[in-house]
């Protein structure tokens, strides 16, 4: 059981008002609060270690670097990875992906085609657009049903040999639908598929294990689990990332340079040219070691249970309905107030210091498959609590009298 | 009355509300009043696209005055459009050049102004001016 009074204690922001009343933070899908050990981490970082990482003979640098290092091997732990140098930082979650895209866009070519979910977030489908438009493949999509659950049939039609690369979130950020990732990559790897799994959703209430998995890379970024914005990770199998060119050219990712050549260096660096986000680097493993230390499991079961109130309390409120009711689903409430835009919804709970999000949640191809301009989404995260919940379900209630 | 005369009126109205629930029931109340565009002109021309909610605006000429007709598909949206246009028209183009928004700020809807609210309604307000440079080119 979680003891939440006292995890609150560790969020600063959780006790500051807006517009006058408490904050109810629901916005934890776009990005998550943070923590005072992640931001003492922040300050520690600055106050003790500021220097560039990975070319300094001095003490300083030596230390910055072995914290950096340090988190790596943090994140592989973590995340089960075979090697250390398999997690390449990166800004987050887009970059990884872009540097993915990037990778393929010279193996790839005309009648190739690459699969994309139809749950996906604008950031995972518009470099796959990018990347066909490149190379000439073309994209298909696994369609979904009214619940916001993949057709799984509609996927196995869809694969044939020359289908390159599935892609796919590991949980839809718009319904928080959890994808049978499972049977995407297994099947995908039958017709010898690659398959990136974005896994930003799912980070906050989980902990995949890429070797279980088999996948061959995963994205997340460290600002959805408490950490800090700006900093995220790639993981990619040895092979693939061996095999994959580097993204960007820079300091940091070079062995050798003349004006005639230039060899790349080895695993991680190849792919992180350049000064990284250090502080975001380190501070990435500190907000995993304070996720762990509350623990995924009653994490995901006292998520489940705020789920279970709200999805209830909701659905009191007349008129209401809810998007995305697969039976595997994380602590996001996705909703609409009959003949009211999300948007008006929002602008009066935030009147009540109530953060949700509106609109159609960098997902439209979903919301053009519901037919609606937009969702409220509520997303709910362990320092929430069931009395905030109920603030929630008032705060729609005033705003539908004020709309209706 | 002037642009200026009009604004000055609406701050007034505003001022007699006591807080936040007044002023945003008013501004329902304004948008529910209104179909404020002819149906013709809800073309996807016309259309500012926000992630939030979407505006429609149409502009022409009605002797010398520059006349606005708009719409939203989200109420409060609609109610701060109705005060755009009780501000702006049926105005002289170079008055509506020369305006000032700040009026917005002084009745307490600046948040909804703010670009990060992606309703379109900050590119309304750009999209009413450039409607304005446009129209007194040709008066020119």
């Amino acid at each position: 059981m979680l003891n939440v009074e006292n995890i609150r204690k560790d969020f600063p922001i959780l006790s500051r008002k807006v517009n006058g009343k408490p904050l109810v933070y629901f916005d934890n899908a776009a990005t998550s609060q943070t923590p005072q050990q992640v931001i003492n981490a922040i300050v520690n970082y600055y106050s003790n270690y500021n220097a560039n990482i990975h070319r300094g003979v001095h003490t300083l640098s030596q230390e910055a670097t072995d914290l950096y290092e340090e988190s790596r091997k943090k994140i592989q732990a973590h995340f089960n990875a075979k090697f250390s140098h398999e997690i390449i930082f990166t800004s987050g979650t887009t970059h990884s992906i872009n540097l993915v895209a990037n990778g393929f866009s010279s193996s790839l070519k005309k009648g190739d085609n690459i699969i994309v979910s139809a749950l996906e977030h604008h950031s995972n489908i518009v470099p796959w657009q990018m990347l066909c438009e490149r190379t000439g493949a073309t994209l298909n999509v696994i369609p979904m049903n009214n619940e916001g659950e993949l057709v799984m049939t509609a996927y196995d039609k869809l694969l044939s040999k020359n289908t390159k690369l599935v892609f796919c979130n590991h949980i839809s950020n718009a319904l928080g639908t959890i994808n049978p990732i499972e049977t995407i990559i297994e099947k995908a790897h039958a017709v010898g598929a690659a398959v990136l799994i974005d896994g930003a959703q799912a980070c906050p209430h989980l902990k995949p294990d890429v070797q279980a998995l088999n996948v061959d890379f995963y994205v997340t970024s460290a600002h959805k689990m408490c950490g800090p914005t700006g900093v995220g990770m790639l993981y990619g199998k040895e092979a693939w990332l061996k095999k994959l060119p580097p993204y960007q050219g820079g300091g940091e990712m070079i062995a050798e340079v003349t004006f005639e050549k230039t060899t790349y260096a080895d695993l991680p660096h190849k792919f992180e040219a350049g000064t990284p986000n250090i502080a975001g680097g380190i501070v990435f493993g500190t907000a995993i070691d304070y996720m762990n230390s509350i623990g995924f499991e009653a994490i995901a079961n006292y998520e489940n249970d705020l789920l279970q109130y709200a999805t209830k309390k909701l659905l009191d409120i007349e008129g209401l309905k809810i998007y995305g009711t697969s039976k595997q689903k994380t602590s996001v409430l996705s909703f609409n107030l009959e003949g009211i835009h999300p948007y008006d919804v929002g602008s009066i709970l935030d009147k009540l210091g109530i953060a949700v999000r509106t609109g159609h949640h960098c997902a439209q191809p979903i919301m053009d498959f519901y037919k609606i301009p937009g969702t409220v989404r509520a997303s709910f995260a362990f320092y929430n609590t069931k009395a905030e919940i109920d603030i929630l379900a008032e705060g729609i209630k005033k705003a539908k009298m004020m709309l209706s | 009355m002037t642009i200026e005369d009009i604004q000055n009126e609406i701050i007034d109205e505003f001022s007699m509300f006591e807080d936040w629930e007044e002023r945003y029931q008013y501004m329902i109340d304004l948008g529910k009043e209104l179909p404020l565009i002819n149906h013709q002109y809800k073309t996807d021309n016309n259309i500012i696209k926000g992630c939030q909610s979407k505006v429609w605006v149409h502009a022409e000429m009605d002797d010398d005055k520059l006349v606005f007709t708009a719409d939203s598909d989200a109420i409060i949206t609609k109610g701060i459009i109705a005060i755009l246009i009780r501000a702006f028209s049926n105005q002289h183009p170079k008055d509506i050049i020369d305006a000032d928004t700040s009026f917005i700020d002084k009745i307490g809807l600046k948040e909804h102004l703010s670009p990060t609210r992606a309703n379109g309604l900050v590119s309304m307000v750009k999209q009413l001016k450039m409607y304005a440079i446009a129209y007194q080119t040709q008066l020119k």
